[in-house]
């Protein structure tokens, strides 16, 4: 039993990095063949995420790919869209102005404090 | 030197110019795929971690997230993101930890403008329009789905 978990485990972080690397792999593709700028890149994959999360497809990668779909920003905007949906059940009509933090709340906040943090403390290289 | 050797010269600098990226193209999307797959990777152990402690995959997913962006702030903090960035490109930038990156970046960058106007204001500079885009296609996307499940009625 612990020997099958511990194989499980092994098979989860391959899957994570090959889909991962692969979600990167594309964008460093769209980046070089195109004048779109890394912002441009980063709010199309939200965007994609999103649809893709509202259609329910997302959930279905990140059910086999783990980390290797939650962690590019396709998989922020899955959980934006993925709180809403779970707010709307939850609340009605209020989830679809509650939701969008529901999950990425954490994060947004994380990105503050960490980001407010390291600012004062440290200063950017020239 | 004469005109037309000049323009022979440019003529020549144009064609390697369109020769020479394809390799450097190639070389960009491995170092993409390897660095994007090595963060997801710390990613999956973070998530394995908090999966056993978390009760359900939503809190997984967003204190695995957030555990991430705080990874990324910190190496921004050290600087150790902008050698990440600069080679592994769209690697580093497409995880969340490259979301973390340009908040902290820009904080820090524009902390000399002042902590209201300077850090305050321009922290979201390109996370905003992350947050933004991602907030309004979810939303369009939420309401039509709720109401073709008839989940608001």
């Amino acid at each position: 039993m612990v020997a099958f978990e511990k194989e499980g485990r092994t098979v989860d972080y391959l899957k994570a990095f090959l889909v991962g690397g692969t979600i990167c792999a594309i964008a460093q593709i769209i980046y070089d063949n195109t004048k779109l700028t890394p912002a441009h890149i980063l709010v199309a994959f939200t965007v994609v995420g999103a649809i893709l999360g509202g259609l329910g497809i997302y959930e279905s990668l990140a059910q086999f790919a783990g980390a290797g779909a939650i962690i590019p920003v396709s998989g922020f905007g899955n959980a934006i869209v993925t709180g809403m949906m779970s707010e709307i059940k939850r609340l009605g009509w209020e989830g679809l102005f509650t939701g969008a933090f529901e999950i990425t709340g954490l994060g947004v906040t994380t990105a503050v404090v960490f980001g407010s943090l390291m600012a004062v403390l440290f200063r950017p290289k020239d | 030197m004469d005109k037309a050797q000049q323009d022979q010269n440019a003529k020549y600098q144009q064609m390697v110019k369109e020769a020479t990226p394809k390799p450097e193209h190639r070389k960009n999307i491995v170092l993409a795929f390897l660095t994007g797959g090595i963060i997801c990777t710390i990613g999956q152990a973070v998530f394995n971690l908090f999966s056993k402690i978390e009760p359900t995959r939503m809190e997984t997913t967003g204190t695995t997230q957030a555990t991430m962006i705080a990874l990324g702030a910190i190496a921004t903090g050290l600087g150790f993101y902008d050698w990440l960035a600069e080679h592994g490109g769209m690697g580093a930038a497409i995880p969340i930890t490259g979301f973390s990156n340009t908040v902290t970046a820009a904080a820090m960058e524009f902390k000399r403008e002042g902590y209201i106007l300077g850090m305050g204001a321009k922290m979201f500079v390109v996370a905003g329009p992350v947050l933004v885009y991602g907030i309004l296609s979810s939303f369009i996307i939420s309401f039509f789905w709720a109401v073709l499940t008839g989940t608001l009625l």
